[in-house]
């Protein structure tokens, strides 16, 4: 049975998402592994093994919280050369994009990114065009090194053997060359976006940040539903780039989307193409967002919304007031 | 300071993409110098106008590539280098970096800057793989880029916020396209540019055999999405909001 590793980013020693993510994607190919490296590591080899780790490999060095990058590659590496995984799998995040590109340059092996599935170790499917085509590689170097876009797949608990292995990987002082000196976290508004269960998203048709702002109200009136946006309302700041939907941003695959002056640019469709019912308001009938759209309708997106803010508001009386 | 800029020759991400087989045209059909290496081309420039010394591009791609870093030479960049090479077609990220990492070796530099992510579709590893292969420290993906001295402090664009982080030089930055908004050239800039160095190099004039190139994955097939059949379409005569109230409701969102 092959063996699949997953590298565990982690906040304070709570996992991130992804990697539960990509350890029920491991066990569907495999004995599922984890890495996971930091001062605070130890407290999360226990969530990893209710999503399937069989054993987690544990480093708590805290050298890997200052220094981005070089540490965790070469602790990698060296954990890779002596336990020999089939694959090893990333989710596409800063850090682990930064930790993946050097491990490969480190052991000359290549590697594919961008996946959305994983069908064997070696067989990743990617997409082009926005999601409209899959492109399914092949990948002939072991370990195959994958990175996975965040929320390609659902995270399933299933109980692992979730035996920690302490590490201590000595590393030279040659590899501390980048260091985190400040963080700031803000969170997009309101629920996670990538888990939401309605998701209401904004585009530039909107026409400003004041109506842009009519979103949030749209969301508390649909109970919890989370606020999006696209790539271009972001650089114009309408929105934090947490709320960016797309390529470069979050995937949503939520019960029902509504987009609100969003034209459908590929950069975009590619991040909530999967969602169950989409719900499109633009004015260009040749928005390509319209091809995708369960319920188009074809007029003034910041007049389409605010009206149906009055519809829910008069609905829920009080709900909202003060 | 001398600045390296990665400068990447693009279709045209505004239309609709055509494929070449299991490959992406990138030939006879509209082409640009990728929008976020026109960024980390306005970076550069930038930090040379502030700081002096030179600016030198290097690509990897076909010879119609030349349009692209003709633009980032009109946009103040010094001296540019094409790698084009018929061996060099079905590239993964792994020698693409190589390739682009012994061009890159060939000019003494202070700072690497190359785009955080192509706009065709690329793995946004570019930078990390560059950084390997040349032993630099490197930062991404980067939002704002301060050098002061023998020092880069970068803002890093992450997940949730961002977080800043700081190396020495010499050092490579992969920037987002947050970082600025680049120049558009005046048409005297872009004559000037037609005079300007451009070195076009092959594999083997970088020293590059077959071992190096062996490209480790394929594409072995390409298959459309599920599609999504298009609904309805309602022109709203006012009657738009009680048709998107029907349909929550029968989806039970309210």
């Amino acid at each position: 049975m092959p063996k699949v590793w997953v590298f565990a980013e982690h906040r304070r020693g709570r996992p991130d998402t992804t990697a539960f993510e990509l350890l029920t994607k491991a066990r569907q190919l495999g004995q599922a592994e984890a890495v996971v490296v930091g001062a605070r590591a130890p407290e999360a080899a226990g969530p990893l093994a209710r999503y399937g780790a069989d054993t987690v490999y544990v480093d708590d060095n805290p050298v890997y919280d200052e220094w981005v990058g070089d540490p965790a590659a070469e602790t990698l590496r060296r954990l890779l050369t002596e336990h020999r995984p089939d694959a090893i799998l990333f989710a596409t995040l800063p850090d682990s994009r930064e930790i993946a590109g050097r491990l490969a340059t480190r052991l000359g092996l290549t590697l594919i990114s961008n996946a959305v599935d994983i069908r064997s170790v070696g067989a990743v499917r990617t997409t082009m065009f926005g999601g409209s085509l899959y492109v399914d590689c092949r990948i002939d170097d072991r370990p195959a090194i994958i990175l996975v876009r965040p929320h390609s797949f659902p995270a399933e608990p299933a109980p692992g053997q979730g035996r920690v292995v302490p590490v201590r990987v000595e590393l030279p002082d040659g590899l501390r060359l980048v260091r985190r000196v400040e963080a700031c976290e803000n969170a997009a508004r309101g629920p996670d976006l990538a888990g939401a269960a309605v998701v209401v998203a904004g585009g530039r048709g909107l026409g400003s940040r004041e109506n842009f702002e009519l979103l949030y109200e749209l969301a508390a009136l649909l109970g919890n539903a989370a606020v999006g946006a696209t790539r271009a309302v972001v650089e114009a700041g309408w929105a934090p780039p947490a709320a960016q939907v797309g390529l470069t941003g979050t995937t949503v695959r939520p019960r029902v989307y509504l987009a609100f002056g969003i034209s459908g640019a590929s950069q975009h469709v590619a991040g909530m193409r999967q969602s169950q019912t989409i719900i499109a308001v633009n004015t260009d009938p040749n928005a390509p967002i319209f091809k995708i759209a369960d319920l188009g309708i074809l007029g003034d997106a910041r007049k389409v919304l605010l009206r149906l803010i009055e519809a829910l508001r008069a609905r829920h009386p009080g709900r909202l007031e003060g | 300071m001398n600045i390296v800029v990665t400068a990447k020759y693009v279709p045209d991400p505004d239309l609709p993409g055509e494929l070449d087989g299991f490959r992406l045209r990138r030939e006879g059909v509209p082409g640009l110098l990728d929008p976020i290496d026109q960024c980390g081309v306005e970076l550069a420039v930038q930090l040379k106008e502030a700081l002096s010394g030179r600016v030198i591009l290097v690509s990897m791609g076909p010879a119609v590539a030349e349009a692209a870093l003709r633009l980032g030479l009109a946009m103040g960049a010094d001296e540019a280098v094409l790698v084009t090479d018929p061996a060099l077609t079905g590239f993964d990220a792994l020698v693409t970096a190589r390739v682009l990492a012994r061009a890159i070796g060939r000019f003494p530099f202070d700072l690497v800057i190359c785009g955080a992510q192509s706009s065709d579709g690329s793995t946004g590893t570019l930078g990390a793989m560059l950084a390997g292969l040349l032993d630099l420290p490197g930062i991404g993906p980067a939002k704002r880029v301060e050098v002061g001295g023998r020092l880069v402090r970068v803002r890093r664009q992450m997940a949730a916020g961002y977080e800043v982080a700081e190396c020495s030089l010499p050092a490579l930055v992969a920037v987002t396209s947050d970082i600025n908004v680049p120049r558009f050239p005046s048409f005297k800039a872009r004559v000037a540019a037609r005079s300007k160095p451009l070195t076009r190099l092959t594999a083997a004039d970088l020293g590059l055999g077959p071992d190096a190139l062996r490209v480790r994955q394929a594409v072995v097939a390409i298959t459309p999405a599920e599609e999504r059949s298009p609904g309805e379409i309602v022109v709203d005569d006012g009657t738009a909001v009680a048709r998107i109230i029907r349909l929550l409701e029968e989806l039970g969102v309210i």
